[in-house]
């Protein structure tokens, strides 16, 4: 089984994550850049870390055989600080790199005039750079927050089938859908999605631009739901073909549209990092 | 060692203006492809080299400060063929600062000539102890001293304390520098 995860925040996981995820099959991720836990407070602290999701992060997960690759944005959340505005100046360095394949994670969080500002001026940018665009939908007033995330991406003039909506639920999802969008789910031990509730999704509205995901980060999650998920698919009656579908090739068409997402050499990656010197970094 | 003009004349390119250098840089590899093309050198690389040349070195800060892995690995390459002087040191202590075995093999080639020899033997010191091959390191041998001897000797030591293996090519630099 091979698994592409299309939303985790690797920064937020350890080395151990990446090799029970290498061992579990994962070998494909996209990290979109988003919040911390710690609010930040100056545009550098932004560039600090999206050089980290275009450098440091893709060599930790070569050296485990896993593909790397980031998504970029000012995060809703953070676009309410007057202080973190100017970020939205240095984006256009980031997302012409080869390694950035979305732009995102954009949207809203709790739906201010700051945050409808810079959700429509990074679709522009994604128009811009010729880039999909990956959009969370709130936690909070979720099912308005995504009818209103969709006539925004409808009023900016993106192809709709260039844009992933995040963090769906059995809501929101026939929403997204309908307007012709991608449906993203992410995975939670107990909060936004489980494995079992997945397979129901699945099976009333099919696997066609469904994406599962973990987005396992610095809260409460974990980077094996996806392989979980396609664990439940299985035992719930879909094929292995299904299942590829959605934790492999779904993944790759979306972000393929990107023209940057390079999976060349990857089993050869996966066959020789067990013996690839530069695990001995750092000892 | 290769120049930018034979590097201009393989790829087959005109001058790039500085203007376009910006937007080109970062899209080297999607415009001109990583194909090899000399003795070493990748059309992406060759291309950026190029561009490089084209601006001046405080561009060349800003491209490095801002650049992705591969852009970095490009810049620290390139160094060597521009005319900067100095002036790209700090570029060197920077790569070296990192724990990309990349970043760091790339900051030691012939560019590290300008690199003082305190830093130097640091670098050498950070290779054996990261596992990047001492063959990535320019002049090793002329410029191996007494003192990254001593150094290296103590690694062995601490190693060998721990029941752990030096690496092969730091014992052999050691038995040389002992002979010496």
């Amino acid at each position: 089984m091979r698994i592409f995860d299309p939303h985790i925040h690797m920064t937020s996981r350890t080395t151990d994550d990446y090799q029970r995820m290498a061992e579990a099959g994962v070998r494909a991720v996209v990290e979109p850049a988003f919040w911390l836990g710690q609010p930040r407070t100056n545009p550098g602290s932004f560039t600090d870390y999206f050089d980290s999701l275009i450098g440091w992060e893709p060599f930790r997960a070569s050296q485990f055989g896993i593909r790397h690759h980031a998504t970029i944005a000012l995060n809703p959340k953070e676009a309410n600080d007057p202080r973190c505005r100017p970020v939205l100046d240095l984006l256009p360095r980031y997302l012409a790199k080869d390694g950035v394949v979305a732009v995102g994670e954009i949207g809203y969080d709790s739906m201010t005039p700051a945050e409808d500002e810079v959700f429509a001026a990074q679709l522009a940018l994604a128009l811009d750079h010729e880039l999909p665009a990956l959009v969370h939908t709130p936690h909070r007033d979720k099912a308005r927050g995504t009818r209103r995330s969709i006539d925004v991406v409808q009023e900016s003039g993106i192809d709709p089938g260039r844009v992933l909506l995040d963090h769906l639920n059995e809501v929101t999802v026939a929403a997204a859908l309908e307007a012709g969008l991608w449906a993203g789910f992410s995975i939670y031990p107990d909060t936004k999605m489980s494995p079992d509730r997945m397979v129901a999704i699945l099976r009333e509205y099919g696997v066609e631009r469904v994406l599962v995901n973990s987005a396992a980060d610095w809260g409460k999650s974990d980077p094996l739901l996806t392989v979980r998920t396609a664990e439940a698919m299985l035992a719930g009656g879909f094929d292995k073909d299904d299942v590829d579908r959605v934790l492999w090739r779904n993944p790759v068409e979306f972000y393929g549209q990107s023209g940057r997402l390079d999976l060349t050499d990857l089993a050869e990656t996966g066959a020789t990092f067990a013996g690839n010197s530069i695990l001995r970094g750092g000892s | 060692m290769t120049t930018l003009d034979e590097l201009r004349t393989f790829l087959k390119v005109d001058d790039f203006q500085p203007a376009d250098v910006p937007a080109l840089f970062p899209a080297a590899v999607r415009r001109y492809g990583r194909e090899p093309l000399t003795e070493g050198w990748a059309t992406d690389e060759a291309a950026r080299a190029l561009m490089l040349a084209a601006v001046p070195p405080a561009e060349i800060h800003e491209i490095y400060r801002y650049g992705d892995t591969a852009e970095k690995l490009a810049v620290l390459k390139a160094l060597p063929l521009l005319p900067i002087g100095d002036s790209a040191v700090p570029l060197l202590e920077d790569a070296l600062r990192t724990n990309d075995t990349r970043l760091v093999a790339a900051a030691l080639g012939p560019y590290a000539d300008r690199l003082s020899q305190e830093a130097w033997r640091q670098a050498v010191l950070k290779c054996v102890f990261m596992g990047v091959p001492l063959s990535s390191v320019h002049r090793l041998h002329e410029r191996a001293d007494s003192e990254l001897g001593a150094m290296l000797r103590a690694f062995a030591h601490e190693r060998h304390a721990a029941g752990r293996d030096m690496p092969p090519d730091a014992t052999a630099l050691l038995d040389r520098l002992q002979e010496d």
